[in-house]
């Protein structure tokens, strides 16, 4: 045949890459499975927002991000983004001490390999904590929920009826003026915890209330972030046990050396990767 | 494979760290002063801001790959093996956003035949129940 002579003395052609012996991508069996886990992800991931594209294609009105996440810890409101920011930011330097890891492994540094990915969970740890207090502020003060979305948006010109508490103006006060695409929140009352949904007039002469926001956006966005996050969360216990054996040295004693902290560094990234999107689709768009 | 030594990967893992910083702020910069809230009285319409943002973010999402997960040093099977499968998303993205603009244009329809199937007569309504078949009604 051919192919044998060939193979006698071609060493590096195509055809005899694919013929057994050696591994064509140039990769560990574990490398690549991680590859393909990760895009199987992705393919996960890409389903659920483009899921929340499509219902907020179906929508007639969206909340407003920078309406919606804008409180910072400590009472802070009216800062639009700014948390969110800081979470990502965190994502970041958390993948970048990854990456550090990953060339200590590479140079056989045992120390190197356990501070850096010490620092990596502890930015895994941060950004779940961040994430802690975003969910919180939603649910506790926000009384978003899977099913209520208190987040609304006007859809034309026009004033208020009633106060912020719900009770009509009085003679003497002045009515509160909204402009169409201007957002709101629908507060509840704190001694009977009914929902206050004020009653304004648009400037066409409707008298109308307002409305809760699409019911998607509340499932959506617990489900998408809490998924990431819950990635995050995994990926914080695979650094600790890999972070542990790295310390004890099983990793210096294997043939592969430090390849794990490479995988698991593969799977950080790519959580990283996802936030990336995760950020575009929820907080900028 | 690898770099050829440890200074020379340490700046690049530096010059990932400042590019993705400075690629997120200015995102967050397009979204604030895009929507007014940065310069009073000033805003940028959608169709700047969203292909800048989207833009932006791709490229982060390119060098997170290449760089930080070595998809640079691999070899080109293993890169197109992973990498090209991900392009029957521009279907799924362009099919279903387009889906999502009809279940828009078709809600009225879609409510009076839950009507109808409910039992009830379809209701011609006219302007006062828009905002019911938003379906925003709790």
């Amino acid at each position: 045949m051919d192919t044998a002579v060939v193979g006698a003395h071609a060493t590096e052609n195509d055809q005899n890459l694919w013929e057994g012996g050696k591994s064509p991508f140039r990769a560990s069996y574990g490398k690549l499975m991680m590859w393909y886990f990760l895009l199987s992800d992705a393919f996960t991931f890409a389903g659920f927002l483009i899921a929340y594209g499509a219902l907020r294609f179906s929508s007639p009105t969206w909340p407003v991000p920078d309406f919606v996440f804008s409180s910072l810890p400590g009472g802070v409101h009216g800062a639009p983004l700014i948390f969110v920011t800081i979470m990502t930011f965190v994502l970041i330097a958390s993948s970048v001490t990854m990456v550090r890891a990953v060339q200590e492994g590479q140079r056989e540094n045992r120390r190197g390999v356990v501070f850096w990915m010490g620092m990596t969970i502890l930015g895994g740890l941060a950004f779940l904590g961040c994430q802690a207090w975003e969910w919180t502020t939603l649910i506790k003060t926000e009384n978003m929920s899977v099913s209520v979305n208190p987040f609304g948006k006007h859809t034309s010109d026009g004033q208020y009826l009633e106060d912020a508490h719900g009770h009509p103006y009085s003679a003497s006060q002045e009515a509160e003026t909204f402009t169409a695409g201007q957002s709101y929140l629908i507060h509840k009352d704190h001694d009977s915890g009914d929902w206050i949904q004020r009653k304004y007039q648009t400037t066409d002469g409707q008298v109308l209330q307002q409305e809760f926001g699409p019911k998607a956006f509340g499932a959506l966005f617990f489900f998408i972030t809490g998924f990431h996050g819950f990635h995050v969360f995994s990926g914080v216990v695979f650094l600790l046990i890999i972070m542990i054996n790295a310390a004890s040295g099983l990793y210096a004693a294997r043939k592969n050396g430090y390849e794990m902290v490479e995988k698991i560094g593969l799977y950080w990234h790519f959580v990283d990767l996802v936030w990336v999107f995760v950020f575009l689709v929820f907080y900028l768009l | 494979m690898e770099h050829h030594n440890i200074e020379e990967a340490k700046k690049v893992v530096f010059k990932g760290l400042i590019l993705l910083g400075i690629i997120t702020i200015v995102e967050v910069l397009i979204a604030l002063l895009g929507n007014g809230h940065l310069v009073h009285g000033f805003s940028m319409p959608k169709w700047i801001m969203y292909p800048l943002m989207i833009g932006m973010s791709l490229y982060k999402a390119y060098f997170i790959i290449y760089e930080f997960m070595h998809m640079r040093y691999e070899v080109k099977g293993l890169v197109y093996s992973v990498l090209l499968p991900t392009m029957l998303l521009i279907w799924a993205i362009i099919a279903f956003f387009n889906e999502g603009n009809h279940w828009k244009h078709n809600r009225k329809v879609v409510q009076d035949r839950d009507r109808i199937e409910a039992g009830a007569l379809p209701v011609s309504a006219p302007s006062a129940t828009e905002s019911d078949a938003s379906g925003h009604n709790q």
